[in-house]
């Protein structure tokens, strides 16, 4: 018998029975769609995730101090005052996968104009910190080299400070006070919004770094230095450089611990993702139960029916039907179940999905996912189908004829 | 005359608990092309046993068994589905017709199970097995629109379709009112009178007027077996039997 007529036979078979192969596919059909969708919802967070942090500049790589000891007493990194300037000019001239970079140093305060105040942070930096974070000035200008050098009273506000201090003013040209240190905006950034951390990246003010180690915080050393690699795919060259070059700088010997940390973003986004990954198989997981479950419910259905039919089946085999040719007909029919199941249930997971994203959740579907459920559900239907299919094979025709 | 069925020394035993009961004792004939047989027995006479071995569904513990020439005995259970799909036609009691399925589908069944022959061809035979035996126009009639009569005539098509060398009707008229049970019998004779080989296995006496030969069976063993020169003619009996009312 060919492949056509046994498939005949076995929709046949199954139209004869609608609602409950209907009931059967069921089963799959919500299996499926919740894998699809759960994928979706995992897949679309870490895309936006990723997205955003390309956004903050997915080659940018940040030094900043490590843990240390003082006297036996280990440290925290932020207390550490090892980088110093002389790191930051290091690297500078000797550095050659690095492209921009800037020295940071920061300080949090209140900023106040006239009646109004806000709480902010101000990061000190050089013009270079613009494009490694990709901020972009909407109006007035940066600070400039001299602006540096002399520890200039200026500043570049983002737009939540001035939607603070100046509502319906342009701001560009007029002096804020932070933390009693008069300061004169130049420029404003353009607004970039909340990122996935659900910080908000517009409220800050940048200044020269000269002015806030000096003027703001009084301190020698620098608090960390960001820098951008020429490329993506040059970040790890740029990170060895850049220890090394600290290493010969700080004067540290093979086998001692450094005073420093060098991470990118690139490192950042693998943790993300790796969470983000973490998180999406424990939800496929999940949806997978239900697979499984329904899964088992074809098995049920399927020793049902080969009991439903034993005297079919002796009939089959009386006019000349193999036991191989009834294994397949049954696990073709299993198989049929799992499958158009699955068809159904991805188009139900896709539109779910959609539906989801409607909710303002990031979603996304991914091909992989889509080829990945169908296959379990041809296994599924393999699976599940075997053994009664075999049952119904190994059925005696002269039992099976008279069973009542 | 050819020889269809030889059977040499048959015996069949089945092991039930501790006991061997032995169904078939020594059971020997041939039928010859063209005959109209007659197995007959009470139950437990072993005719269900002999049925199962003549229709190649069981082997035989000892003895010989050839069908159309060839020897059963050792084949393989795979072997014996395709015998039995190219030679045999079985008809049941019970009729055994697959369920919400057009008679046309139930008679093309055994083609399907048929490498050899097409689409095309096996519907064209279905067709013509259903119109010699006179549901010509039941033919997308589905099983459970059927009375009992058509229904086994639908199966009698079915034994029909593949040609088989012997057909082998297990009390096909044992579901069936008195009246319908002329008119299968009436067919059986009709496809007898054009050439059939049938073995009609009963445990009713009367039926055997009917046939050419009665084998009987008793205990495993043949007790008789008679050529019928005088063969009943069922049309008669079904001409004598009082009109039913429209």
């Amino acid at each position: 018998m060919d492949i056509n007529n046994l498939l005949k036979i076995c929709i046949k078979a199954l139209l004869n029975n609608k609602t409950r192969c209907f009931l059967t596919m069921l089963g799959i059909i919500i299996g499926v769609a919740a894998v699809i969708a759960m994928l979706a919802i995992g897949n679309g967070s870490k895309q936006s995730i990723r997205a955003e942090i390309g956004q903050m500049g997915s080659n940018m790589i940040m030094v900043s101090p490590g843990n240390g000891q003082f006297g036996g007493v280990r440290q925290s990194g932020s207390s550490m005052q090892t980088l110093k300037l002389a790191d930051y000019e290091a690297i500078v001239k000797q550095a050659s996968y690095v492209d921009k970079i800037t020295p940071t140093v920061q300080a949090s305060g209140q900023a106040i104009k006239g009646s109004n105040n806000t709480p902010t942070t101000i990061y000190g930096v050089n013009d270079q910190y613009l494009d490694i974070r990709g901020y972009k000035i909407a109006s007035g200008s940066c600070f400039t080299e001299s602006d540096i050098l002399h520890a200039a009273k200026v500043c570049v506000a983002g737009q939540t400070v001035v939607d603070e201090l100046f509502p319906g003013q342009d701001p560009i040209g007029q002096t804020i006070r932070f933390n009693q240190i008069p300061m004169k905006i130049v420029g404003v950034l353009e607004a970039k919004g909340y990122n996935s951390m659900g910080m908000d990246q517009d409220d800050l003010l940048l200044a020269p770094y000269t002015t806030v180690q000096k003027r703001i915080l009084a301190i020698n050393y620098i608090q960390g230095i960001t820098c951008s690699a020429l490329s993506e795919e040059y970040t790890d060259q740029a990170i060895d450089e850049i220890t090394r070059i600290i290493q010969t700088n700080h004067d540290i010997k093979i086998g001692q611990e450094n005073d420093f940390n060098v991470r990118s973003q690139q490192e950042m986004m693998e943790t993300m993702s790796s969470i983000m990954d973490m998180l999406t198989v424990l939800l496929a997981a999940v949806a997978g139960i239900s697979l499984v479950v329904g899964g088992i419910g074809i098995m049920n259905i399927m020793y049902v029916s080969v009991t439903e039919r034993t005297r079919e089946i002796g009939l089959r085999m009386s006019i000349g039907a193999k036991g191989r040719q009834i294994l397949l007909q049954f696990l073709i029919e299993s198989i049929i179940i799992s499958v158009a199941g699955g068809v159904i249930g991805v188009l139900l997971g896709v539109v779910a999905a959609k539906i989801i994203s409607l909710f303002g959740m990031a979603t996304a579907v991914s091909s992989f996912s889509i080829v990945l459920s169908f296959l379990v559900c041809v296994f599924t239907g393999i699976f599940f189908g075997w053994y009664p299919a075999r049952k119904a094979a190994n059925l005696n025709p002269i039992d099976a004829l008279r069973y009542e | 005359m050819n020889e269809i069925i030889r059977l040499e020394q048959i015996k069949r035993e089945f092991i039930v608990g501790d006991e061997v009961v032995r169904a078939l004792r020594g059971v020997s004939f041939t039928i010859g092309e063209g005959e109209f047989v007659t197995i007959m027995g009470t139950s437990g006479s072993g005719k269900s046993t002999l049925l199962n071995i003549l229709g190649c569904l069981d082997v035989p513990t000892s003895g010989e068994y050839y069908l159309d020439g060839i020897s059963v005995r050792e084949m393989s259970k795979n072997d014996r589905a395709t015998l039995r799909n190219r030679k045999i036609g079985f008809i049941f009691q019970n009729y055994n017709l697959l369920p919400k399925t057009t008679s046309i589908e139930n008679v093309e069944l055994p083609l399907m199970y048929n490498r050899e022959v097409g689409h095309a061809e096996r519907r064209q035979r279905a067709i013509a097995a259903l119109q010699e035996v006179g549901l010509g126009d039941r033919l997308t009639h589905r099983s459970n629109q059927l009375s009992g009569g058509q229904m086994q005539r639908v199966a009698i098509a079915r034994a029909l379709v593949n040609n088989p060398v012997i057909i082998l009707a297990d009390e096909a008229t044992g579901n069936l009112d008195s009246r319908t049970s002329y008119e299968v019998l009436a067919l059986f004779q009709r496809l007898h009178r054009d050439g059939r080989t049938i073995i009609f296995v009963t445990h009713n006496p009367e039926l055997a007027n009917f046939s050419s030969r009665t084998i009987t069976l008793r205990d495993g063993r043949i007790t008789s077996d008679t050529r019928n020169e005088h063969m009943a003619s069922a049309e008669e009996v079904l001409a004598s039997l009082p009109k039913e009312e429209e």
